[in-house]
């Protein structure tokens, strides 16, 4: 029975002060717990804002500020960072011209993250698909297997790839060794290197998210796609697949955001000859003294990545009305 | 509207086939012909391995031992997208991205078929089970009986030889169930398809099928028309599953040419078929259907005789508990028919008369 | 009942599986090895007596020895030790607060914002949190004059909230209501219902969590990178550095037991998620 039942059951005036009174105590209550958890979450926003989120604010302010010589920036509003980004100035001439060096870096950066999506689609989709196929009892040790390289640190499994694609490494040594080639291959300090190295890093990430999806496939669709006459890459590609998409979808979003922001696999294995765009931002607070330019840069990538991520949750949201 | 081109059904002989798990038998070796154009009901309570026989038949199973045989063909080795069977499965397994055309189109498309003829093909069966007009719309949206047909319409597009059912209708309530019983009578008349249909309601298969096989714990206990299995059932089991009974013991007084002369528990004999292997027995049980026995006023003459213990009205039927002298319940089903006016006394001493040949020597 | 044909051949036959796809699984191995290899690789090898990888020169713990006593990796390393130890206490405090602010309770206003906002260090590339952090302590660092480990500390406790945060969040939602409300109902002060009924149950989630941000703050890089000051290397700066000149064998001493902790603490973390469902 709410308060407004007792108010309309009685009849009376004093009846219906108490049953005013109960449902203000009701929310009296209800307004105190929210309140009470609403406390809880602060401090951690607190922290959150001054060393994280608050930080991006001034990101931002930084960008429209005059970069200092010496490092650091000069108080006056100017444009001279973002113009940096895009655009540069023959110190001759003063012709404008798009900035090639950071254009083709900014390109670089797309391409690479874009094909290390796709390697890590090519191999991680047979191996989620292997996991979840597996018998129930084996599937935790098969994820416990592919989680462990992804808890380890970033630096060391770049470290690894290092040691395995450079001259004297792995790969060389056996190649050599089986008589495939004389010399061995430049593969350090290439774009292959970068691509190998972050393919090696982000698999995990594309494996989870497929394998959570495939885990709910319903394989009685398969079986029927096979009892009306499919070839098994019918199935796949008709029935498979398509359910699947969402893990797609998720995994390709996990892998293309940290590659394109990716700073460390860059540096190790491109070495410093070929630059992404973190490299180039990192360049900005070091040798190039140009910190409003780097913030720019920030803001760019910050961008990019958030239209993916709004690409992503309009494209999430959507199918799962559909399927509503 | 075309007439649905006609299909031909082929016959399906499982030859000693049985079904091991590990140390658990699904089916026992068992020998089974299902004729070319039938509606062969498998009849049975969940878990009695009714459903694993119909995946050995589609090919997702592969049998223990023996052999199946589709139109006289060896299936050993030949997977489902091999076969000319199709299933419909009983959670129905439509394709829930693709809309109702597609999904119904699907057979043909891994077959290769283009899309025009796709489609046209997949509309002509659209109509043959009554959905036009909802070819757009996925799964999702339609309710169980319309995906029921769609499902059927699927099975149907690739022109299977033999057309495989798992409980189909179980999910769905009693008015849309017999409406579906119906339909898919007439499908298989005018397909000419070989239905395999499997279910655990024995009204659904006695209704609908040209020949039923009851089982039970892995093994099929008898193969007969509805009738056959309905009037002479031959093990306790079945009587049990399908109708009611009335079971009671008798002893054999002798036999010869194949019927038996027993005297039943009030001590008056009657003659009833012996059904073979019970050669040396004595005593056998024996049951009697509730319609084939009727009262009798008078207690002395009858066949049988007792204590009228209960009385219940059914509307269309009325039943008889007779407790009889010899100690068993009894249950008479009477019609209501118009004119006939008896009226009978709870309480009251009754004699009850059992139709010719209505009692029913059972194997076990 | 049926004989036997005489045509059966006995034995069970491959069924037709449903589930296999060509070329996955020979895949999916390659995967796994692939994965494993270049780990393993780098482990064998910080077992080398010689210098070079190229070739090897028998068994030798002398790179053990060698990072043991190097005056950096001791003093990066407890450098490590102190900023993960504080910033995940102090993450998995505030994240626990925020889980208890967050979950278990009907949407409130604000309550998908105060969620984007404990997950937006998940969302932002390190890279941009990196700069924004160097920025904003730059500033602060020229108006206090403080340059100690506080700063580090601060940025690490930040981005160690959400992952503190996800798995006790994910252990409240499945933990059960009515134990509470039956404590409150015999009297129990809000803080005592949590101290005897809800922070046991919630101890795993907690415990898993505390774990969860000592890895990730141990593994940090990046925003350690741009926040430190100088001579403030934590082991993965150090080996950042060390990669930029010649890398000894040492460096797969150090990686291996870096390794070996991170593994260990995983390993755990995996258990405390498992057990007590």
């Amino acid at each position: 029975m709410t308060a407004s039942d007792a108010t309309a059951r009685s009849g009376t005036s004093a009846d219906a002060e108490a049953a005013g009174s109960y449902r203000s105590l009701v929310e009296d209550a209800q307004r105190r717990e929210i309140r009470n958890k609403r406390l809880l979450a602060t401090p951690a926003l607190v922290v959150l804002f001054f060393a994280a989120s608050g930080p991006l604010l001034i990101v931002l302010l930084y960008s429209f500020l005059a970069p200092d010589p010496y490092g650091g920036v000069e108080w006056e509003f100017s444009t001279q960072g973002w113009f940096k980004v895009f655009f540069q100035v023959d110190i001759f001439d003063d012709t404008v011209s798009l900035a090639d060096a950071h254009l083709s870096i900014l390109w670089r950066s797309v391409q690479l993250s874009f094909l290390t999506t796709l390697l890590t689609f090519v191999f991680g989709f047979p191996t989620a698909y292997f996991i979840a196929t597996r018998p129930v009892k084996y599937r935790e040790l098969w994820l416990f297997l592919i989680t462990i390289p992804f808890w380890t640190n970033l630096l060391i499994r770049t470290f690894a790839i290092m040691e395995v694609i450079r001259a004297e490494g792995l790969i060389n040594q056996a190649l050599i060794a089986l008589d495939i080639i004389e010399e061995p291959i430049q593969m350090l300090y290439t774009d292959f290197a970068i691509l190998i190295g972050m393919a090696y890093v982000y698999l995990p990430l594309m494996v989870l998210p497929l394998y959570a999806s495939m885990e709910k496939l319903d394989f009685r669709l398969v079986e029927a796609a096979y009892d009306l006459y499919a070839t098994r890459f019918q199935a796949l590609r008709r029935v498979i697949v398509p359910l699947v998409k969402p893990g797609i979808i998720a995994g390709s979003i996990l892998v293309f955001i940290p590659s394109l922001g990716a700073y460390v696999t860059p540096r190790v294995l491109g070495g410093g000859k070929k630059m992404m765009l973190g490299n180039l931002i990192e360049l900005q607070f070091g040798q190039g003294r140009n910190w409003p330019l780097g913030a720019a840069l920030s803001i760019t990538l910050l961008i990019i990545v958030m239209v993916a991520l709004i690409a992503y949750v309009r494209n999430t949201t959507k199918s799962d009305v559909r399927h509503g | 509207m075309r007439a649905a081109t006609a299909m031909r059904g082929k016959d399906v002989v499982l030859d000693g086939v049985s079904m091991v798990f590990g140390d658990f038998t699904a089916v026992h070796p068992t020998d089974l012909e299902i004729k070319a154009g039938e509606f062969f009901s498998i009849l049975g309570p969940s878990g009695c391995g009714k459903t694993t026989i119909l995946r050995m038949i589609s090919g997702f199973l592969e049998p223990t031992t023996g052999r199946v045989l589709i139109g006289g063909d060896d299936m050993a080795g030949i997977g489902p997208n091999r076969r000319p069977t199709a299933l419909i499965f009983q959670n129905l397994a439509l394709f829930p991205l693709m809309p109702v055309w597609e999904n119904v189109a699907f057979g043909l498309e891994a077959r290769g078929v283009g899309k025009k003829q796709r489609r046209e093909r997949a509309m002509e069966l659209i109509d043959m089970v009554a959905l036009r007009g909802q070819e757009e719309k996925l799964p999702g949206d339609l309710s169980g009986g319309q995906r029921q047909r769609v499902a059927i319409a699927r099975a149907l597009a690739v022109e299977p030889a033999v057309l495989l059912l798992d409980e189909p209708l179980s999910a769905l309530d009693l008015k849309l169930r017999k409406e579906m019983q119906i339909e898919l009578k007439r499908l298989q008349h005018e397909t000419g398809i070989t239905f395999i249909f499997v279910t655990h309601d024995q009204e659904e298969a006695l209704t609908m099928s040209d020949r039923i096989a009851v089982m039970n714990n892995g093994r099929i206990l008898q193969v007969g028309s509805p009738r056959e299995i309905y009037d002479h059932p031959s093990e306790r089991f079945v009587a049990n599953f399908i109708g009611d009974t009335n079971l009671m013991e008798a002893e054999i007084i002798s036999v010869s040419n194949g019927t038996a002369r027993l005297r039943l528990p009030s001590g008056t004999e009657t003659d009833a078929d012996m059904p073979e292997g019970l050669d040396d027995a004595k005593k056998v049980t024996v049951v009697v259907r509730p319609e084939h026995a009727r009262l009798a006023a008078d207690a002395g003459e009858a066949t049988l005789s007792g204590t009228l213990e209960n009385i219940v009205y059914f509307g269309t039927d009325t039943h008889y508990h007779v407790r009889l002298d010899a100690g068993e319940l009894f249950t008479i089903r009477a019609q209501n028919l118009r004119g006939r006016d008896e009226t009978h006394e709870s309480g009251s001493r009754i004699g009850i008369h059992l139709g010719d040949r209505a009692v029913q020597v059972l194997k076990d | 009942m049926a004989e036997m044909s005489a045509s059966q051949a006995g034995g069970p036959r491959r069924p037709f599986s449903v589930k296999r796809q060509t070329g996955f699984t020979t895949i999916a191995i390659i995967c796994f090895v692939a994965l494993y290899a270049p780990i393993i690789t780098l482990v064998v090898y910080s077992f080398n007596s010689s210098l070079s990888i190229a070739s090897w020169g028998g068994f030798s713990l002398q790179w053990y020895e060698a990072a043991w006593n190097n005056q950096q990796v001791q003093d990066a390393s407890i450098r490590s030790v102190i900023i993960a130890s504080f910033a995940s206490v102090i993450a998995t405090t505030l994240a626990t607060m925020a889980a208890l602010g967050t979950t278990r309770t009907r949407p409130y206003r604000g309550l998908t914002a105060i969620y984007a906002a404990i997950n937006q260090p998940l969302m932002v590339p390190e890279i941009v949190s990196a700069v924004a952090l160097l920025i904003f302590f730059a500033m602060i660092k020229v108006a206090t004059g403080y340059t100690g480990l506080g700063y580090l500390i601060a940025a690490h406790t930040a981005f160690c909230i959400p992952f503190a945060y996800l798995p006790i969040r994910a252990r409240l939602e499945s933990m059960d209501l009515t134990l509470e409300t039956a404590a409150a109902d015999l009297y129990a002060t809000p803080w005592s219902t949590f101290r005897r009924v809800t922070l046991p149950l919630l101890w795993p989630g907690i415990l898993a969590g505390a774990m969860l941000a000592f890895v990730i703050s141990l593994d940090d890089v990046v925003i350690t990178e741009f926040v430190k000051s100088a001579g403030q290397d934590t082991l993965p700066t150090y080996m950042l550095g060390q990669l930029r000149r010649a890398v000894t064998p040492e460096m797969n001493a150090i990686s291996t037991v870096f390794l070996a902790i991170s593994v260990a603490m995983v390993t755990i973390f995996f258990f405390l998620s498992r057990r007590r469902k």
